[in-house]
């Protein structure tokens, strides 16, 4: 007791309320911070009734220019009728003619035969046909690649391929021109996307070498940063090739694995008609992931994904569209596989398309008012207007109109679509036209000069 | 607007939706409320049809078990990894080029740990090659492994008439070619099968718009659009509905296709507890009243993504609440009918005729071909200026290739059959035969003493396994006794609650529901899978279903 006695009064005065604080601290509730003013229960109910939210959809009007379709009645093979007049076809993407080919009727007839049409199942539970596996294994053989998979779904093939490879913190270096699927791949995978400029290979050297950069200023991160470059055989958007040999440089330089998108090269390019890799003489394993669809030149419905099984095996299981959609119907894959078929039997027939490509790319320069965009071994290229008005609706409307002229006179064309608001790097608007092995050459040479009239009537 | 106490949705009676302790005296039917909805129109319209669901849960010493068995299954896995990353074990899965060795790692070894050491073991249950039309019993290829499962060969046999428990074929229209397919077989041969372009290019046939007009009518709603994959339909049209500033209320178990449609679209997404109309409710107040995070301002739209029927569970949508709830807070309701369109319901609309009620209060109507059709492809359905925008907006419509002729003439085919345009009454005659058996099916089971989840009238019928090694034993077993069924691990399950999923179908007879069901007895005496621990009813003649009338 003799500290406690010795010390001066307010000492003990002070630390006794100190005290007595500290208690009352002690027992006293917490206090929660009121984030939210407290609303009384009929305000709640206010707040309920006025809430109005948008319209699920905003109207369209009937006119828009989307809404309404061409209806083609019957086949879309190479003559075709489009609302009602009989065309010929510039505008399906049936590249070796083979979507009214009596072989590949009767593979999947034979197929509807036995198997009926829907497989009722995903490819894990009793989804697995053997006729899926036999196209698997043609597929690869074909391509000359260890393993390869189906999808049933052109759309889903390279939008599930990417995102089972690519994660978040990885990092993507995409062509400004990829297709939406392409897009629609990376936005799923959540990597990080660098764009570089259409086919140019210092733009992308920039890229890389930025990104080794960073590399070196955190080494522990860049060994677990996975690197890929996606870019497309033909693309689709602007008709122009890939410089590949320079992408497989730059691959073993910055350590980039390389996927390849050739939903449209596949069928086209090369002596056998096997893609780019072949057109540029490149041994295929160069290339980590090889993906196409089996749309345009396999005439059929699907998509497929080739390459080494230590790439491709890992599909099977991440896939989204592989583990979780039922698969491919075998009335399809059989037509695939007769399709593949007639390929292989005569490969004369990716010459034949080359020359025929060349020749309406000659004949179509020089319209007046109208550019060819892509090169002239591509089979789906571009018509653009040379100047633009100024607006993107008055560009598609001018281009509507020349469309509709050449209907009329029994050339069957489309424009080609976007989504406009969905798109990264829109592309300008554009007459697509598409040449196929069965249009003959009167009729390569009257579509070019119906387009010619036309543009001339229309443009001036 | 009615004040919350005796508002829209009656929350006194709502049925519970968590798992039953096992002192239920009932005996195998669970019912467990009755539901009630008031229309906001004035109109009374009372549903007072019981839900039953059960969702029991295991004994202690089984879970304990079953991850004993996953603990068991890690130690080796490491042990083996150990063996092979030193050599002394042949590693025989695939590996990465010599020129590439080093490119910074494809794959993380931890991801695979689970594929490459537990997966692998089990993995001829799964991907189980057949070379017939996937009816009621189809041939299954034998194939055999030489080294443990990493790869397979065939030995050339084919194991015939196998009993198939596994595919979705509800009302038993995917078989062989028979004359009432002959339809099928003249578009083919006209149409060919390929399309080639896109809706809005060239792609948009004849036969798609006499699809989309009887899918219309069948739902009995004003317009459908089709689309060529079902897993696209979700995955392609949510981002076009709902974008930033919209929220997504998505269930917690929503199939992978809406979960990527839901990412994709940008918007914000919040889950709620499986089939819980409590916390969905407590969602939309929430979203409601205090509008977007940080911002405070109000959200653009409010989507509820939720299923018909989940495949894993078995459960069925609780469709009445949740319109009561939807028109409460003005949110809009998205409905992804793949297992339920075809196949519940009187005359197999789904569930929206299941529960009685008017397809005009669901905003989105979504189904898939493949199951009860026996085709491929998805569709859209609603009002006319949903679909209308879609036609436009849709990721699909412009980028996407339409759907092949043949399989779209399937369609039509199996629709006129169901609906009953082809003359016949077989359609409607299969639908009730596929609830006969569903109901026959389901309640055998629960005689015998197996755990089985979901709704009464469900064909989908998930049978609780639990432990890894009784999923590989009993889809085995049952191979050998000719009977093909689909097992369930993780990851599409929780880790705990492996499952062996029977999918019912119009095309099986009561012989061959005996058959199975035979043979699951023996199996569930077998390896000791009849954990259930309600008791069996005193009075077995009252559910004997074959000796009186039921009124559907």
């Amino acid at each position: 007791m003799r500290p406690v006695q010795a010390a001066p009064a307010y000492h003990l005065i002070l630390e006794g309320i100190l005290i007595l604080w500290i208690i009352r601290l002690l027992f006293s509730k917490t206090y929660k911070l009121q984030e939210r003013s407290d609303l009384t229960v009929k305000e709640k109910e206010e707040l309920i009734e006025e809430w109005q939210p948008e319209p699920l959809v905003p109207p369209i009007s009937k006119d828009h220019p989307a809404l309404n379709y061409n209806i083609v009645s019957g086949p879309p093979s190479h003559n075709i009728v489009v609302n009602g007049k009989k065309c010929v076809n510039f505008a399906s993407f049936n590249f070796l003619g083979l979507l009214d080919n009596p072989r590949v009727k009767a593979a999947a007839l034979a197929s509807l035969k036995k198997y009926g049409v829907g497989t009722c199942g995903p490819r894990g539970f009793y989804g697995t046909f053997d006729v899926h596996l036999d196209l698997e294994d043609r597929l690869a053989k074909f391509m000359k690649t260890e393993e390869a998979i189906i999808y049933s779904y052109g759309f889903a093939t390279i939008a599930s391929a990417i995102p089972a490879y690519s994660k978040r913190g990885d990092i993507v270096f995409v062509d400004r021109a990829a297709c939406f699927a392409i897009q629609k791949g990376l936005q799923a995978s959540r990597s990080d996307i660098k764009l570089f400029k259409h086919n140019d290979m210092t733009d992308l050297e920039r890229l890389l070498k930025e990104q080794e950069m960073e590399d070196q200023k955190n080494p522990r991160k860049a060994r677990v940063t996975r690197r890929f470059i996606v870019a497309e055989g033909l693309y689709m958007n602007t008709g122009t090739i890939c410089p590949l040999p320079e992408l497989v440089k730059l691959k073993y330089k910055y350590k980039a694995r390389i996927f390849l998108e050739e939903s449209l090269s596949f069928g086209v390019l090369g002596e056998h008609g096997r893609g780019v890799t072949e057109h540029f003489g490149i041994s295929i394993d160069d290339i980590d992931l090889i993906s196409a669809n089996m749309e345009n030149s396999l005439a059929s419905i699907g998509g497929f994904c080739c390459g080494r099984s230590f790439v491709i095996d890992h599909q099977r299981l991440s896939g989204q569209g592989y583990c979780f959609s039922a698969s491919l119907p075998p009335l399809l894959a059989a037509a695939a596989m007769e399709a593949l078929n007639i390929m292989e039997e005569n490969p004369g027939i990716f010459s034949v398309l080359k020359e025929k490509c060349k020749r309406i790319h000659k004949a179509l320069q020089g319209i007046s008012g109208l550019k060819v965009v892509g090169e002239s071994l591509s089979p789906a290229f571009h018509l653009q207007l040379k100047d633009s008005t100024g607006s993107r609706e008055k560009d598609v409307k001018l281009l509507q109109e020349i469309v509709n002229h050449c209907m009329d006179r029994s050339i069957a064309l489309t424009q080609a679509r976007y989504l406009e608001k969905e798109e990264k790097c829109l592309p300008p608007p554009s007459i697509r036209v598409v040449v196929t092995v069965e249009q003959t050459d009167e009729e390569l040479e009257r579509a070019a000069h119906t387009i010619k009239e036309v543009a001339q009537a229309v443009l001036l | 607007m009615a004040n919350p106490g005796g508002g829209a949705v009656c929350n006194g009676n709502l049925h519970n939706h968590e798992k039953q302790s096992d002192g239920s005296p009932s005996g195998n039917c669970a019912k467990n409320g009755i539901v009630r909805e008031a229309q906001q129109n004035g109109k009374p319209h009372f549903y007072d049809k019981p839900i039953a669901e059960s969702f029991e849960e295991a004994p202690l010493h089984v879970m304990v078990f079953t991850y004993l068995g996953y603990g068991l299954g890690t130690l080796f896995g490491y042990l083996r990894d150990f063996l092979r990353s030193w050599g002394i074990e042949k590693c025989n899965a695939a590996v990465e080029r010599e020129e590439q060795k080093d490119f910074v790692p494809l794959y993380q070894n931890f991801e695979n740990f689970y594929t490459r050491n537990l997966y692998i073991r089990i993995r001829d249950n799964w991907n189980r090659p057949i070379c017939s039309a996937p009816g009621s019993r189809f041939d299954v290829m034998e194939r055999v492994s030489d080294d443990y499962n990493w790869t397979f060969r065939f030995t050339g046999r084919i194991i015939k008439d196998v009993i198939n428990m596994g595919s979705y074929n509800f009302l038993g229209l995917a078989a062989s070619y028979d004359e009432s397919m002959r339809t099928v077989k003249d578009v083919l041969e006209e149409y060919g099968l390929g399309v080639a372009s896109t809706r809005h290019e060239m792609g948009t046939l004849d036969k798609h718009e006499e699809l989309e007009n009887l899918v219309a009518k069948f739902l009995n709603v004003e317009a459908a659009m089709v689309f060529g994959m079902g897993f696209a339909t979700n995955s392609m049209n949510i981002p076009a509905l709902v974008g930033k500033g919209c929220l997504i209320l998505s269930d917690e178990l929503n199939h992978a296709s809406l979960v990527l449609g839901a990412r994709l679209s940008g918007a914000t997404i919040r889950i709620f507890k499986h089939n819980n109309m409590q916390s969905l409710e407590k969602l939309l107040r929430d979203a409601v009243i205090y509008g977007q995070p940080r911002v405070r301002r109000a959200w653009k739209k409010i989507l509820i993504l939720v299923e018909g029927i989940y495949s894993m569970e078995g459960s069925i949508l609780h469709l009445p609440q949740i319109v009561a709830l939807k028109k409460k807070y003005k949110a809009y309701l998205y409905i992804d009918e793949a297992h339920s369109i075809g196949s519940v319901g009187p005359t197999g609309r789904g569930v929206v005729e299941f529960f009685g009620l008017d397809p005009r209060d669901v905003d989105v109507l979504m189904g898939t071909f493949t199951k009860s059709f026996g085709a491929a492809g998805g569709y859209i359905a609603g009002r006319k200026e949903l679909v209308d925008y879609l036609r436009v907006h849709s990721h699909s419509a412009v980028y996407a290739t339409s759907m092949s002729p043949p399989v779209a003439e399937q369609i039509i085919r199996s629709m006129k059959f169901i609906m009953g345009l082809d003359g016949t009454t077989e359609g409607l005659q299969r639908v009730r035969q596929l609830a006969k058996n569903t109901r026959y099916f389901r309640q055998r089971l629960n005689e015998m003493g197996f755990i089985i989840y979901g709704n009464e009238e469900s064909p989908v019928i998930p049978l609780l396994l639990y432990m890894p090694a009784k999923v590989a034993a009993f889809a085995r077993h049952l191979l050998n006794r000719k009977i093909g069924v689909v097992v369930v691990g993780f990851p599409a399950t929780p880790l705990a609650e492996a499952r062996a999923r029977f999918c019912i179908s119009a095309a099986h007879t009561r012989e061959m529901l005996d058959t199975v069901l035979e043979n699951l007895d023996e199996m569930g005496d077998l390896l000791q899978l009849k954990y259930s621990r309600h008791r069996k009813s005193a009075r077995p003649e009252l559910y004997d279903e074959t000796s009186f009338e039921l009124d559907d």
